[in-house]
């Protein structure tokens, strides 16, 4: 099993949440988060004169999978969160050990 | 059948006064409004605490002593109380029914109180974020008591300066007081920020300046609107009559001047800051209305209502430059204050001589040098004295806690605050 933790702009949720009930994913959870990257957040003018805006928000999605279908998701969640544009995100994936559904007690691939 | 007439007319003049004065009273929670909203949530309290109380100390001063000052009034206002209503009906015989307005001296305190009022208020803005409470509170005791006074004895009083030269007799002339009151008020905030200093994190050590953006624009929006609406008891109320046709219609002219160049100061400011800027700053187009009512506050009833607009649209061009320059030269101003009531109100004093013929040029200057010099000059010896005995600025530490919890006890928006 697979964790996949995808880190999108926020107006991309939608079309993310979209692409992957299309493909079968039973359930995300998502947390809206703050962060910056290589640009290091952006600059606004106030006034005449500049402010770093350090953290930007963005939408954190976390998916757990089989891992058969992790090449599916993965490339669901690149093509709807993508817009060309700087500060697009991050896809992260890392190894699941267990899952457990809390209600029935079932457990791995069952379970998610 | 006369004198019920004059009766009803003194009624009616005196009621003005006090419903302009009521509307100007008003300004002060626009200044409030406006100064909680452009400075950041951790100093919220702490100037808003300042606006109540100078506007409290302004009101007890002037009738301590300021009105004796400015107007030659009693001390405490001594005989205030008095209503003589054979002297009413032979001043409005004398007078005649559309000569100068007779009206109860207590509403000529209460209209004159809440000027003195705003004058202090446009302090508060300036200094904000770092001056200590009790200073500033020191401070408005000297001001609203003696110095502004001392500018309006010798304007609006008609006394010589210090029995030198007499501004009426130069040609100095300012309606509701651009200079007198808008200028003073600046002159008084631009001392107090240079023995300040600027706030902590202003200006970087090669130079940048870094922006400290407000905590609640719809505050400062709302503040602006309660201004705006202030105005029209600040400039109508100048007109110190509405009991004739002539002074009717003249209060209508300014009623509707003083709108105008408002809106021309908002739209002229929030065209500029978009080609400077790239961006509508909504700060900068709420300095530009009042930029453009204080333009306009010199003379609001000689213009025409174009010509009104377009005064309006200089002084918001002017406040926007004006801003961007005092932050160059590194005199934090957390509001534009002394943009606004200062720079803008030196261009509305000049512009007066262009529609009002009983003006002239040098007499604007001279007015509005001896103002700015008197203000500035006794304000920067009372801060200095403030500043050597107490301390007119929180330490450090104080400064980067907030105001709020160091002079006052308590948060703004304390539901933000991590227990």
């Amino acid at each position: 099993m697979k964790l996949v933790t995808a880190i999108i702009k926020p107006f991309k949720l939608d079309d993310v949440r979209e692409a992957l009930s299309e493909i079968g994913v039973q359930g995300i959870t998502v947390t809206e988060v703050k962060g910056f990257g290589r640009q290091k957040g952006h600059t606004e003018l106030y006034r005449g004169a500049e402010y770093v805006v350090d953290f930007l928000p963005k939408v954190k999605i976390e998916v757990a999978i089989a891992e058969a279908s992790l090449d599916q998701v993965i490339e669901a969640i690149t093509k709807a969160a993508n817009t060309g544009k700087i500060g697009d995100g991050k896809i992260f994936v890392t190894t699941l050990e267990q899952a457990i559904r809390i209600r029935t007690g079932e457990t791995g691939e069952d379970a998610i | 059948m006369e004198n019920q007439i004059f009766e009803l007319q003194y009624a009616m003049d005196t009621f003005y006064f006090l419903v302009c004065g009521a509307l100007v009273m008003w300004m002060a929670a626009g200044f409030a409004m406006l100064e909680a909203g452009l400075v950041r949530a951790k100093n919220t309290t702490e100037i808003l605490t300042k606006n109540v109380a100078l506007f409290a100390i302004a009101c007890i001063m002037y009738l301590v002593c300021g009105y004796s000052i400015m107007y030659d009034g009693g001390i405490f206002l001594n005989g205030i109380e008095a209503f003589d209503l054979a002297g009413v009906l032979s001043d409005s015989a004398a007078n005649g029914f559309d000569g100068g307005s007779v009206y109860s001296g207590a509403s000529d305190f209460f209209f004159q109180v809440v000027f003195v009022a705003t004058a202090m208020s446009i302090v508060s803005g300036a200094v904000a974020e770092r001056m200590k409470l009790w200073a500033f509170l020191a401070f408005a005791v000297v001001m609203t008591g003696f110095i502004y006074p001392m500018e309006g004895a010798w304007t609006w009083g008609g006394v010589d300066v210090f029995g030198l030269y007499n501004l009426g007799d130069l040609g100095f002339s300012d309606f509701a007081g651009s200079g007198i009151v808008h200028m003073a008020g600046a002159a008084a905030a631009l001392a107090g920020v240079l023995l300040l200093g600027a706030r902590k994190g202003k200006y970087g050590p090669n130079g940048e300046i870094h922006a400290i953006p407000g905590s609640n624009l719809p505050l400062a929006t709302l503040g602006t609107f309660i201004l705006w609406m202030g105005w029209f008891g600040f400039n109508g109320g100048s007109v110190l009559k509405l009991g004739d046709a002539a002074s009717a219609h003249s209060v209508a002219m300014v009623f509707l001047n003083t709108n105008t160049a408002a809106a021309g100061g908002a739209m002229a400011a929030l065209i500029v800051g978009r080609f400077l800027f790239g961006k509508a700053d909504l700060t900068m187009l709420l300095n530009g209305a009042l930029a453009g009512l204080v333009t306009i506050t010199a003379e609001p009833s000689t213009p025409t209502a174009l010509t009104a607009t377009i005064f309006g649209a200089m002084g918001g061009v002017l406040v926007v430059f004006s801003i961007v320059t005092l932050d160059k030269l590194k005199i934090d101003d957390p509001v534009g204050a002394i943009s606004v009531h200062g720079v803008v109100g030196f261009l509305g004093l000049l512009l007066v001589p262009v529609t009002n013929d009983g003006s002239s040029f040098s007499g604007q200057l001279i007015g509005a040098v001896t103002i700015f010099a008197w203000v500035f000059v006794a304000s920067l010896i009372v801060w200095a004295i403030l500043k050597a005995i107490f301390g007119i600025r929180v330490s450090e530490e104080d400064e980067y806690e907030g105001m709020d919890i160091v002079d006052c006890g308590m948060e703004a928006y304390p539901e933000f605050v991590k227990s």
